[in-house]
């Protein structure tokens, strides 16, 4: 238990070194959820095309495109690991006898801790555009727990792709045609009532309305989520878990 | 431990290896003597890394079985693993950290802890004669400075057994002479069972105590420099016995793939 703890934490802690040295990736990263919220948000808000109760449709979407700069920048997660399959570097981490879902887990952390981030650069621009943020400890801890946990999701089924996949060419191409889909397949940036019942199912199925539906009662004033918090969390808790082993499984097949 | 075990370091029995059409391995058949150098050669594609990768448990083998440091690869990798060193073909520590990060991440993967890791990382940076420049970024080292750091990352929990494939290719004369010294002194002084692969005769023949020549996923011939010398003519140097055991190849001159991958060891880190 201790071994497998030190083992994560050396994981997670070489990878937050390597996220620190590189601010362009995690700031380049951080362009497009304030392009949503300061434009696509603001006119959409004008129009008032999207029912959303007696939420701004600009309150309402804030926390959507929270949720989609943690899956876009953890989407693309494996990226790296496929680099470091090229190099050779997941090789000699394999020759050790650290347990390989640690090893997996570890990198989980660290994404959900550059999550963090991101969730921090989406804060200043709602507070930039106005929006009712709930500054409450129970709403900022609950969104900090959703932020790490859905982060973790995203990066270990990228992770599971790149192990899929194992090149750069393929797994781009895979990164972008998965993004999209969850996205709008969630409700992100419209209510899930105003989708047709195929895409409600679909929906329903997809995490990200989960992390959606979590952040969306605990980050806004006024903001429900439509699910119970610990409904919403127990789905999460149990995708991630599903995915680690996995990744635990399929991780050594890249030093094939 | 079996008597055999106790006696080899490595063993392996009619072990092979097949990817789609191509015999990787072919009933390879190999006893590795505790502590001596033993040094796998071979022409491009010969089956080399692969063994190397078996041995190491990251990969499966198709046919036979292996035992490195008294334990089955594929019984029990994971006692394998705390008893093994592995410095791969391409130049692979992590260029985003430094030396001292490198080594720390290593250390605990191995299960040190405390001042006992310390201890160790600060002794891997003087083994790899790198203290001046331990929080350097590692992308910043030249290729010696990487390969000798990643020796020192490879040895720094003690292994029995050091796997390292072509440990010195891509360097130069001077850094090349440093690895040897490296690997001498290991040998000496840890009594360090250590497999090396190389494409450099001289090397082998400073460096080896004992030779294998693979060739085609099969073991050609086996034996001291001095033997394998004694057994092509009276004059022959290793390069000889290389032609010798394994010149149907040289004139074909490998295979692409195998070309490319030795020649993309060099290109890396930047
Ligand atoms: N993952 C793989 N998939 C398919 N074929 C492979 C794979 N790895 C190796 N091979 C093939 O197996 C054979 C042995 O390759 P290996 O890398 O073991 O050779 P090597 O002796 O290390 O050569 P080199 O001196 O070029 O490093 C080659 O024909 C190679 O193309
Ligand atoms: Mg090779």
């Amino acid at each position: 238990m201790r071994a497998y703890a030190i083992e994560t934490a050396a994981v997670a802690d070489a990878e937050v070194r390597k996220l620190m040295r590189d601010p362009t990736e995690l700031m380049s990263r951080a362009v497009q959820p304030v392009l949503w919220l300061a434009i696509f948000g603001q006119v959409f808000s004008q129009v008032r095309g999207i029912p959303t109760g007696s939420l701004r449709y600009l309150d309402f979407m804030a926390p959507g495109i929270l949720a989609q700069s943690i899956l876009f920048s953890a989407i693309f997660y494996g990226i790296s690991v496929i680099w470091e399959r090229d190099l050779g570097i997941v090789h000699k981490i394999l020759v050790t006898p650290a347990h390989r879902s640690a090893l997996v887990l570890g990198k989980a952390i660290a994404s959900g801790l550059r999550g963090l981030v991101q969730a921090v650069v989406v804060y200043g621009v709602a507070v930039a555009t106005d929006v009712d943020i709930q500054w409450t400890p129970a709403g900022v801890l609950t969104v900090v727990l959703a932020v790490v946990l859905g982060s973790c999701i995203f990066s270990t089924f990228s992770l599971v792709i790149a192990c899929i996949v194992k090149t750069r060419e393929r797994f781009m191409g895979i990164g972008q045609v998965l993004t999209m889909p969850l996205f709008f397949a969630s409700n992100a940036i419209y209510p899930l009532d105003l989708m047709p019942g195929w895409l409600r199912t679909v929906a329903l199925a997809n995490p990200l309305t989960y992390l959606v539906d979590v952040l969306r009662g605990a980050m806004i004033v006024g903001g429900t989520s439509v699910h119970a918090w610990t409904t919403s969390f127990a789905v999460l808790l149990g995708v991630f878990l599903a995915l680690l082993a996995l990744a635990a499984h399929l991780y050594p097949g890249l030093a094939r | 431990m079996s008597a055999s075990a106790e006696l080899f370091a490595i063993a392996t029995s009619r072990l092979g290896k097949r990817f789609d059409q191509i015999m990787a391995l072919d009933g390879l058949d190999l006893g590795v003597a505790r502590g001596i150098i033993f040094g796998l050669l071979g022409p491009n594609g010969a089956g080399k890394s692969t063994a190397i990768k078996i041995l190491t448990t990251l990969l499966d083998a198709s046919g036979g079985s292996a035992q490195v440091a008294g334990f089955d690869v594929a019984k029990e990798p994971v006692e394998v693993r705390r008893r093994i060193g592995y410095v791969p073909q391409l130049l692979s520590a992590d260029g985003a950290l430094t030396a001292t990060e490198n080594l720390n991440l290593s250390a605990r993967l191995y299960g040190l802890r405390g001042a006992e890791r310390a201890a160790r990382v600060r002794d891997a940076l003087a083994f790899a004669g790198l203290d001046g420049v331990a929080d350097k970024l590692v992308r910043t080292y030249s290729g010696g400075m990487v390969r000798r750091l990643e020796i020192a990352q490879a040895t720094l929990h003690g292994p029995e057994v050091l796997f390292l494939d072509e440990p010195t290719s891509g360097l130069d004369p001077v850094a090349r002479h440093t690895v040897w010294d490296r690997l001498l002194e290991l040998r000496r002084s840890r009594g360090m069972t250590i497999l090396i692969t190389t494409h450099d005769m001289e090397e082998a023949d400073v460096l080896c105590d004992e030779l294998a020549i693979l060739h085609r996923g099969r073991l050609a011939a086996v034996g001291s420099p001095a033997a394998l010398k004694a057994q092509v003519g009276p004059e022959a140097d290793l390069e000889d016995v290389f032609a010798h055991f394994s010149g149907a190849v040289m004139d074909q001159g490998g295979r692409f793939r195998d070309i490319r991958e030795s020649r993309g060891t060099l290109q890396r880190l930047g």
